[in-house]
């Protein structure tokens, strides 16, 4: 993909190095994404502050470009195309962004497929409120509310507010956090958020305690917390449509080197852990954000007659045919066989005539064979492979069924025969009578 | 009648030479006839543009560029995917295929004669062939009954007659416009076998029926009504081998044939249509065997068994029938189609079959389309009535049966009127034809009796004298051959009332009274003057319908301003923009009246289209149009359709419009789901869309999409259709966006948004409120693209 490019650039060559840099990027991995990040700060300090995040993920090979929030050069995109692949929204306080940026751009580069961790915090402004609303997750509407446990919280040094939370409610999925379990919680400390439970796309990657509650902690409670229990999310992961991935935390603190750096342990626990869980916590949620885990494609979808190799353009009823996929997963690295054993295709007119679960030979290629049903139309090999943490897999193939031609019908019917016997006998007879009747005068 | 006959018998040779003199004559009318009925109908080409019209026609055009570019097995066994999506049809087992086969056949005849015609020309010519094929043939039928002069008449009023130039004019490429000549030619087929008992044309006939049972679903009207007259001439006591020989072989070589179409199949010996010809059948051989056997026996003996004859076959007759009628009984639908029943019972399908009602030419005619359709024939015909009684043949009763069954469906159906139309032709030229008879006759009586006071003494028609003879041979044929010219002009006079009642009467007198005959001279030339007149008008009526009324494409509509023509070519700039602009596998949703014009001018996959077969499907676009938006979008979206396509002429005034049409949606659609109902969609039994229109009338989906904007155009949104502003005025769409608007808005087509890709949270103005939050999730439940 490069190389002509290069050719074709050539005279441009000066004017279009960076542009060709970044081609050359995108074209040595194969990945689902680009490598290109922004991350958006508040200020420069959370730079430092957060640098092990940060260089965790330049070590993974990502290329990031800090700019503040406000700057007003701030621009997503050039001449019609992105210029990152992904967004770190490190500006909880921000309350509005620079440039040409604001907050519709940011929701079109999600729509565009493109993925992005939002963190915000006590000071969340209405962008960033907007933002994540936008994307399905409702942080508390009091500015001042924190999440706030008086059970499952961190000892500190000093006695605090119990806002300082060792989470350990974490989803069961490895695609999301890593087939490595994390054994240590996860620090936070920040603002509780909800996601509608109706909503699919919305995953609580974190979550509190039955006992948390989400209130001001400055001041006495004067009427029940609205957010209570464990539908507060702390982290929560939504996977849009085009399968573009956004991470809403409301701590931002989560990502700092203090919480990534520092031991734990759990109030009312003896067990105490050297490191908090957060350094894999986010290590492995943004593995999984910017699409380096879970990612499946799908392919070379091929379906024909058993015993034929060329796809028809047409099957008859009754047909048996064979269908295959080949269905691969992003390791990070390369493309890997992805391996499941509930992948299924469903022959589909209205409604799915046949649903058949595909066998894998463990190398990618998935492949089932059936016999066509008794009825013609216009049919559709449709899959539609949605499972946790993993991107939808819905592809179609459109093909018709038509009904026998006039000499695929059997032409001799066993149980006809009397009727042939019948209407050659009286030909038979006809003739004789004719015959008779004409000469035997 | 039949004076080239009388005139030979009378001069020998010199009758000979004007035998073949008249011959000459005769085909060379036949000759003009048949340009006259081919150019007539090319106003349509001339004003417009050589262009298949109006809807079934583009399909019949689509089907024979399938056949011309793929064989005709490929047609035979052709599944069409891109129709009635996703159930597809099985083209070639549920067209009649008689249109497509016989345009094919002329398309690859002339292209091996290395005429490289294109498909579409031969297609929008069909129609005009055919009617010239038609004329000839009531020729030829009306001179089996009434002879030459009346045959020559009824084939030049035929020609034009507008009824039938209505659905084939150039362009007008439709089943019709080949069934009407198979249906004259069957029964000039029958009528020949029945005077003259030939197996030939008894075969000839089966033949000529398949090529109508190919042709068009009218056919069952041949196989009622030759059954009908049948009876008619047992029961009258006209029972003859010749009626046996046209009859017999006709029923079962043509069910045999019939059976071959895949249309027709196992229906040519299963459904009540075909019935009654069998019964029939059954009927004349009991009656061929009683005078079989009345021949064998003394009279005496013939009573005893004629007395156990009836008792055995009444008994068996009253088990078939009730075996007839246990198994059509058995049928939901009593074993008769739907289009048939409304033909017997009219209100039938107004009360039931929505789908068929919906139909404007299902539709009871009014009595202006009568005169508008045949003219000053519905005057003429009632004289031709009579003179078929004068004699009655086998020939002429069945014309009057014919007559008499045509009038009646017409009245059922309005496109029924095309059956009427021939039999209209034949009466009122056998009617002329005698009228001109008797009033020629009477002035050359008058004229030789100037000329020589002899011959007229013997007060004889047919002048014996062989110089007269000449003298009047020869202005007959120049009358005749006046007639044919001038015949085509009748036209509705109060004077022709009169006049035919001069013609009814004065045909009765000359075989009883023959000196009655002779009319006054100043009377007969009055008459023949008159007459003259008659057809001008016809011909000036019939030339201004072809040119009018029935040349209009209907692709292309235009309007006369004080600034001159308008155009409005919005149907084929919609069809061009989708397919220049989509998908090939897109599917586009539209009401069925305009599927057949989109798959054959977009080439796209639709819905439905007037091939209206499958109910159900049809309901469904019904109910997605009528439903509010978000339900319209489910169901569409469960169909894959892409793209929706809706017509409105609220902003030019095109009344045949979608919204026009809803009703009807509304109808069907409710007829298969029952939460459509049609009182939510009228004000007070009012179906109106101003202001006064219900609620749930402003918001489906039909509305949405043809007012979508409609505002922006004039700033009130007065709709020209209606004469009203609408309703709704300023609305947005969420689930659909428009994406191609014609000029004059008149086809408007909107795409399907595809679902959000993100799920939002709370609104933020609600924020404050917290309680309202747990309702709207619930709410948001039911609708997961908000």
């Amino acid at each position: 993909m490069a190389a002509p490019r290069h050719l074709a650039a050539l005279p441009l060559f000066l004017a279009s190095v960076s542009l060709l840099a970044l081609a050359a990027a995108g074209a040595e991995d194969e990945g689902p994404r680009g490598r290109r990040l922004l991350v958006l700060l508040d200020d420069l300090a959370v730079r430092s502050s957060h640098s092990a995040f940060f260089g965790s993920l330049q070590a993974r090979g990502f290329d990031l470009d800090f700019r503040l929030a406000d700057d007003p050069k701030l621009s997503l995109h050039r001449y019609g195309q992105y210029l990152y692949d992904g967004l770190v929204l490190f500006a909880p306080s921000t309350p509005r962004f620079g440039g040409s940026v604001d907050q519709n751009a940011v929701l079109e580069f999600i729509d565009a497929g493109h993925d992005m961790i939002l963190a915000a915090d006590s000071s969340a402004s209405d962008l960033i409120r907007g933002i994540a609303t936008e994307c399905g997750v409702d942080f508390d509407e009091d500015p001042e509310a924190m999440v706030i446990d008086h059970i499952n919280y961190a000892v500190t040094d000093v006695e605090g507010d119990h806002t300082l939370i060792a989470g350990d409610d974490l989803i069961q999925s490895d695609v999301i956090l890593g087939s490595k379990k994390i054994e240590a919680p996860v620090l936070f400390r920040g603002i509780g958020h909800v996601a509608n439970p109706s909503n699919s796309m919305v995953l609580k990657v974190l979550y509190a305690s039955p006992s948390a509650y989400s209130a001001n902690p400055k001041t006495k409670l004067a009427s029940p917390p609205s957010l209570t229990g464990s539908a507060i999310s702390l982290v929560s992961v939504m996977q849009a449509r085009n399968n573009a991935r956004v991470l809403v935390s409301g701590s931002l603190d989560l990502f700092s080197n203090r919480f990534l750096k520092s031991g734990v342990q759990k109030a009312g626990s003896k067990a105490r852990h050297e490191r908090a869980g957060n350094e894999q916590f986010v290590t492995e949620t943004s593995k999984w954000v910017f699409h380096e885990r879970g990612h499946l494609k799908a392919g070379n979808v091929k379906h024909h007659k058993v015993g034929e190799t060329n796809e028809p353009g047409m099957y008859r009823i009754n047909d048996d045919l064979e269908y295959s996929v080949e269905i691969y997963e992003w390791s990070g690295t390369s493309w890997k066989p992805y391996v499941a054993d509930d992948v299924q295709v469903q022959f589909f007119m209205m409604s799915p005539y046949v649903l058949k679960t595909l066998s894998t030979d463990k190398k990618g290629l998935y492949s089932t064979s059936f016999k066509v049903p008794d009825v013609y139309g216009v049919f559709q090999f449709k899959v539609e492979y949605q499972r946790l943490g993993y991107t939808g897999l819905s592809f179609t193939k459109q093909i018709p069924v038509r009904p026998y031609r006039h000499n695929e019908y059997e032409r001799f019917i066993a149980s006809a025969y009397p009727y042939y016997t019948a209407s050659f006998s009286t030909m038979g007879a006809f003739f004789i009578f004719s015959f008779v009747y004409l000469y035997h005068k | 009648m039949a004076e080239p006959e009388v005139s030979s018998a009378a001069a020998g040779g010199g009758g000979r030479l004007r035998n073949a003199f008249g011959g000459v004559l005769c085909a060379f009318a036949l000759l003009l006839i048949g340009v006259l009925a081919f150019s007539i109908r090319l106003f349509s080409v001339i004003k417009y543009e050589s262009v298949i019209h109006e809807f079934d026609p583009y399909f019949n055009f689509r089907v024979t560029q399938f056949l011309s570019k793929n064989g005709i097995y490929e047609f035979w066994n052709w599944f069409d995917d891109r129709t009635w999506y996703p159930l597809g049809r099985v083209i070639g087992g549920t067209v009649y295929p008689g249109l497509t086969l016989t345009a094919g056949t002329i398309w690859w005849l002339l292209n091996s004669l290395n005429i490289p015609l294109s498909v579409e020309t031969v297609c929008v010519f069909t129609a005009p062939i055919f009617s010239a094929n038609a004329s000839w043939a009531t020729y030829l039928l009306t001179k089996e009954a009434k002879g030459t002069g009346a045959g020559l008449m009824a084939a030049a009023i035929l020609a034009m007659v507008p009824s039938y130039i209505s659905r084939s004019v150039a362009g007008s490429y439709d089943n019709e416009a080949v069934a009407i000549f198979a249906l004259i030619f069957t029964f000039y087929l029958y009528v020949k076998t029945l005077n003259t008992g030939s197996l030939f044309y008894a075969t000839l006939n089966a033949l000529s029926y398949f090529y109508m049972v190919c042709s068009w679903g009218g056919y069952t009207f041949i196989i009622n009504l030759i059954p009908m007259h049948v009876l008619l001439c047992i029961v009258t006591g006209r029972y003859s081998s010749r009626l046996y020989i046209a009859y017999a072989p006709l029923v079962i070589l043509g069910t045999l044939l019939a059976a071959l179409v895949p249309v027709v199949g196992f229906n040519a010996v299963m459904t009540s249509e075909h019935f009654a010809s069998f019964l029939v059948f059954i009927i004349l051989h009991v009656v061929a065997l009683v005078y079989y056997i009345k021949g064998l026996l003394t009279p005496r003996l013939f009573k005893v068994a004629m007395t156990l004859v009836i008792s055995v076959g009444l008994a068996v007759c009253f088990a078939v029938v009730a075996i007839l009628v246990a198994l059509v009984a058995s049928s939901p639908t009593k074993g008769w189609s739907g289009r048939s029943l409304s033909l017997l019972d009219p209100t039938y399908a107004s009360k039931y079959i929505p789908i068929i009602a919906s139909v404007s030419e299902h539709q009871p005619p009014t009595w202006p389309s009568y005169f508008m359709d045949i003219n000053v024939l519905a005057f003429l015909i009632p004289a031709g009535i009579i003179s078929c009684f004068l004699p009655l043949s086998d020939a002429s009763s069945f014309m009057v049966l014919y007559l008499v069954t045509a009038v009646y469906f017409s009245g059922v159906m309005v496109r029924l009127m095309l059956v009427l139309a021939p039999a209209a032709c034949i009466l009122s030229g056998i009617a002329l034809s005698e009228v001109f008879g008797v009033l020629t006759r009477s002035m050359k009586t008058h004229l030789s009796k100037l000329f020589d006071d002899s011959p007229a003494a013997s007060g004889d028609s047919s002048p014996e004298s062989s110089s007269s003879s000449v003298n009047t041979d020869s202005t007959k044929s120049e009358n005749r051959t006046e007639k044919t010219e001038t015949a085509p002009k009748e036209k509705p006079s109060k004077k022709n009332r009169k006049k035919k009642e001069v013609a009814e009467s004065v045909p009765v007198k000359p075989k009883k009274e023959k000196r009655l005959l002779v009319l006054p001279f100043e009377l007969s030339v009055m008459g023949i003057l008159l007459l003259i007149v008659l057809g001008g008008f016809y011909v000036v009526h019939c030339v201004w319908a072809a040119a009018e009324a029935y040349s209009a494409p209907s692709i292309v509509l235009t309007s006369r301003s004080r600034d001159g023509m308008h155009v409005f070519d919005d149907f084929r700039e919609a069809y061009a923009w989708l397919s220049h602009n989509t998908d090939v596998d897109d599917k586009v949703a539209s009401w069925w009246d305009y599927g057949y014009q989109t798959t054959a001018m977009a080439n796209r996959t639709v819905i439905v289209d007037n091939n209206t077969w499958n109910n159900t499907h049809i309901a469904t676009v019904g109910t997605a149009m009528s439903s509010p938006e978000k339900a319209a979008w489910e169901i569409f979206n469960s169909l894959d359709v892409k793209y929706i396509l809706v017509v409105f002429g609220g902003l030019v005034g095109y009344p045949s419009d979608d919204i026009n049409k809803f009703l009807w949606m509304v109808r069907i659609g409710g007829g298969v789901f029952p939460h459509i109902k049609e009182p939510d969609y009228l004000r007070d039994g009012q179906y109106r869309v101003d202001a006064q229109a219900t609620p749930t009338m402003l918001n489906c989906l039909m509305y949405k999409l043809c007012y979508y904007r409609f505002v922006e155009t004039d700033g009130k949104g007065f709709d020209k259709v209606r004469g009203y502003e609408i309703g709704k005025k300023h609305f947005k769409l969420t689930h659909f966006e428009e994406v191609f608007t014609t000029h004059h808005w008149m086809v408007r087509i909107y795409k399907l948004k595809p679902q959000r890709n993100r799920v939002r949270g709370k609104l933020k103005k609600l924020k404050s409120n917290a309680k309202t939050s747990p309702a709207l999730a619930a709410g948001r439940k039911k609708n997961p693209w908000q």
